[in-house]
């Protein structure tokens, strides 16, 4: 190792600068580092798609792309969004990133898993890209058997067998968080010291171990009977397509707590340290993102209410799916609680993330619209369902995204970017965002369909809100990717904990050294030590001698 | 000699690594069965849609070798575990020979496996390539084909990386790479093996005793 040659310079960032450095690193820093660029690339990718397909709207006749062009684009666009953004972006850069450091373990339990997760992602996305460049997938990013196995004339296979290889990074990334939650935790560190970021990790871990092999066979079910023309999914072969549509959703909708569990953890972090107030009820919010877990697995069938599926199981489906509001609603009125009475600074990330927990609310509760039978036989397959899914995943899951590269990204780089360029980025996606979707919600309740290339002259009014909307969130992203890379060069040098923030990972340096820690720490409280709002800012290893007491008890004193 | 136990720079311990390796495992292990879980519901919803199909084809199954065949890998998981038994005890002898065992009736499992295949062929049971079955059903006992060759067949390809496994640990046992204070190898090469197993437990009354009567 390069430490033989040179002197000790501490951090991994120095550890070597060669592509193969970083090509063959299994520091689970510097694979989260990849992860980042990797899933940036993706993000913009798919990004140019959503940009035509709202240029295409913006005139009711269709005139930008042809209708084929934009079943192309719509698929594209879902395909990498969901596989090679979303699910991936928390998980695999920041928990990546911050699951050893916040329980205090030198790196994950399987480096080299962790490597060859890259690997797989990097492998499956090179499929899914080679789909499109040699003419694109037009089925949507659903896959709806027979249309994906028995007419469409696209690139079926090879954009499945993307899909199905980035599965196994997720199944790699998800057995290496839960063995390094159970097994790699600091002397000291008990279940219930653990930031609420590493239980969201856990649970997402969970949902990505036991569904994601699901969809794995399930595309390879399909792929070999579009290639044979012999299985289970075509009524024309004795198949069945609905047994499809559960084993897909009993993957998909599982997948989308996917994406909102890793944001909920980001959420709880960011909001405490910004409020200054120890997290309201913290065994509540660990035991709610488990909750939102489990009951996750139970709710698929909800995709499926006006798909021939049987009105006793669409009735405990549509109960289940309300169910999971009460976790969730758990979360929001923390969140609230935790801000009540704190003392709250609205640097960038605080901003983004009072941002998620609005969009989140809105997401939800429209969530609940579509879990109701009656309601949902008007909305289904509208754009109602669009805006509600963009409203958890962008205004949830890429929201938090941003405010979690905002608040770590000193103790990944080592450096602080333009606080005020930030937060005007904050805003500009968060209006770029409600002007894009929110006159979506209202075209899906007029009853324009998702998925149509044309739609009757009455709607242009909203659709043009609609892509004006989308233009101001395409400067709302392009801004920090700017100011974030100019600070990487310019910016000035970040201390250890900026934020004044407690947790293990702002006790070490930052950018921290090659295994995480001068010496592993012992804990000995629990994660939140932010002193009374009423007190002045808290030092935080001041705060680690503290008395300690327990978030939810340090919340309702608070409150009285 | 035995090699000193070499523990990962991020472990603090040899113990430590061990329950990390083992847990890993089981998660993986908990991975496979909803991989294989989905093949399961597949066949399942087949069989609620064609009950009479999937009768008359699983009595075109070879039951005898199917029979022979479950005994064979039955007995490959008794030879693991007692290699797994033989190298906690430090048996270094003893365990190549029980991990060769489990090899050689692995590889068994497959020579009837395949033998089974070239029978389907010759009977005109394979579906796309020389599907030529007769009478009522046809579409869905060629169904019924289409899921017995893939269940098995992934099945066959899990069985193949077990073995070429098993042989590795030979190879590293006869190597003295393990010991009664590093065996985790073979002990997670064990786990493995016996969800392999256990997994044909399903397939074979599935495919080959299910409305046999």
């Amino acid at each position: 190792m390069s430490t033989l040659m040179l002197p000790v310079r501490g951090n991994y960032l120095d550890e070597g600068f060669s592509l193969w450095s970083w090509l063959s690193s299994v520091d689970h820093k510097r694979i989260a580092i990849l992860y980042t660029i990797s899933i940036t690339m993706f993000f913009f990718v798919g990004g140019v798609a959503a940009s035509l397909i709202r240029l295409n709207l913006v005139t009711p006749t269709g005139d930008f792309v042809s209708a084929e062009t934009y079943n192309k684009l719509f698929t594209m666009h879902g395909v990498i969004m969901v596989w090679f953004f979303l699910i991936p972006s928390i998980p695999s850069t920041l928990g990546n990133f911050l699951v050893p450091l916040m329980i205090g373990a030198r790196d994950m339990a399987f480096p080299r898993l962790n490597l060859a997760s890259w690997y797989l992602y990097i492998g499956g996305g090179l499929f899914t890209v080679g789909a499109l460049i040699a003419g694109g997938v037009d089925t949507g990013w659903t896959f709806y058997t027979p249309y994906s196995t028995m007419f469409s004339n696209t690139h079926v296979i090879a954009a499945a067998a993307g899909v199905f290889i980035v599965g196994f990074s997720s199944i790699l990334t998800g057995i290496n968080f839960i063995v390094t939650i159970h097994k790699m935790r600091a002397p000291g560190m008990t279940w219930f010291r653990l930031p609420l970021f590493i239980w969201s990790m856990y649970a997402t871990a969970i949902i990505f171990v036991l569904a994601t092999p699901v969809l794995a066979m399930t595309l390879f079910l399909l792929a070999i009977e579009r290639f044979a023309g012999v299985g289970v999914f075509d009524p024309a072969l004795g198949g069945d397509p609905l047994l499809f549509q559960h084993l897909f959703w009993f993957y998909s909708h599982p997948a989308v707590y996917v994406m909102i569990l890793p944001a909920m953890g980001v959420a709880s972090e960011i909001i405490t340290c910004f409020a200054r107030k120890n997290v309201f009820a913290y065994r509540s919010m660990a035991f709610a993102v488990l909750a939102i877990a489990v009951i996750g697995f139970l709710v698929w069938g909800h995709h499926m209410f006006v798909a021939g599926t049987s009105v006793y199981s669409s009735i405990v489906f549509s109960i289940l799916s309300f169910l999971v509001a009460i976790p969730s609603a758990i979360k929001v009125f923390n969140w609230t609680a935790t801000l009540y009475k704190g003392s709250i600074h609205f640097e960038a990330p605080m901003l983004y993330l009072l941002g998620f927990v609005g969009l989140f609310t809105v997401g939800g509760m429209t969530g609940l619209f579509l879990a109701s039978l009656a309601l949902d036989v008007h909305l289904h397959d509208t754009y109602f369902v669009i805006a509600h899914f963009h409203y958890i995943m962008v205004g949830g899951s890429v929201m938090a995204f941003l405010g979690a590269i905002h608040f770590w990204w000193p103790k990944i780089t080592g450096r602080m970017y333009s606080d005020r360029w930030a937060r005007f980025a904050a805003i500009v996606v968060f209006i770029g965002f409600n002007l894009t979707f929110f006159p979506q919600f209202v075209l899906g309740y007029l009853g324009m369909p998702r998925r149509y290339h044309e739609y009757p002259p009455e709607f242009q009014v909203l659709n043009v809100l609609s892509s004006a909307g989308a233009s101001v969130l395409a400067v709302g992203y392009l801004l920090p990717l700017l100011y974030l890379l100019w600070s990487l060069k310019y910016g000035p040098r970040a201390t250890a904990n900026p934020w004044g923030a407690t947790g293990l990972e702002w006790q070490t340096s930052s950018p921290p050294p090659v295994d995480n820690f001068a010496s592993i720490p012992i804990v000995t409280a629990p994660p939140y030590q932010y002193e009374p709002p009423e007190g002045p800012h808290p030092n935080p290893s001041a705060g680690q001698k503290g008395e300690g007491s327990e978030g939810a008890v340090g919340a309702r004193d608070g409150l009285s | 000699m035995t090699e000193a136990v070499v523990v990962d720079r991020q472990f603090d311990d040899p113990l430590q690594q061990r329950k990390a390796s083992d847990l890993g495992m089981w998660v993986f292990l908990a991975t496979e069965i909803l991989f294989l879980g989905a093949m399961f519901v597949a066949y399942t919803a087949s069989r609620i849609h064609h009950p009479e199909a999937f009768a008359i084809a699983s009595r075109l199954t070879n039951l005898t070798l199917g029979s022979i065949n479950t005994g064979v890998l039955l007995t490959s998981s008794l030879m693991m575990a007692l290699s797994v038994r033989s190298t906690k005890l430090g048996l270094r002898t003893a365990s190549i020979v029980f991990l060769l065992a489990t090899a050689v009736l692995g590889l068994a499992f497959l020579g009837i496996k395949f033998t089974e295949y070239y029978l389907d062929w010759r009977d005109h049971l394979v579906p796309v390539i020389d599907f030529a079955h007769r009478g009522p059903h046809a579409g869905e006992i060629e169904t019924f084909f289409y899921l017995y060759f893939f269940m098995t067949g992934v099945h066959s390809i899990h069985l193949f990386i077990g073995i070429v496994m098993v042989l590795v640990l030979a190879w590293m046992a006869w190597r003295r790479h393990y010991s009664p204070d590093y065996f985790t190898p073979v002990e997670l090469g064990g786990l493995y093996w016996h969800l392999v197993d256990i997994v044909w437990i399903f397939l074979y009354p599935l495919l080959y005793l299910v409305s046999r009567t």
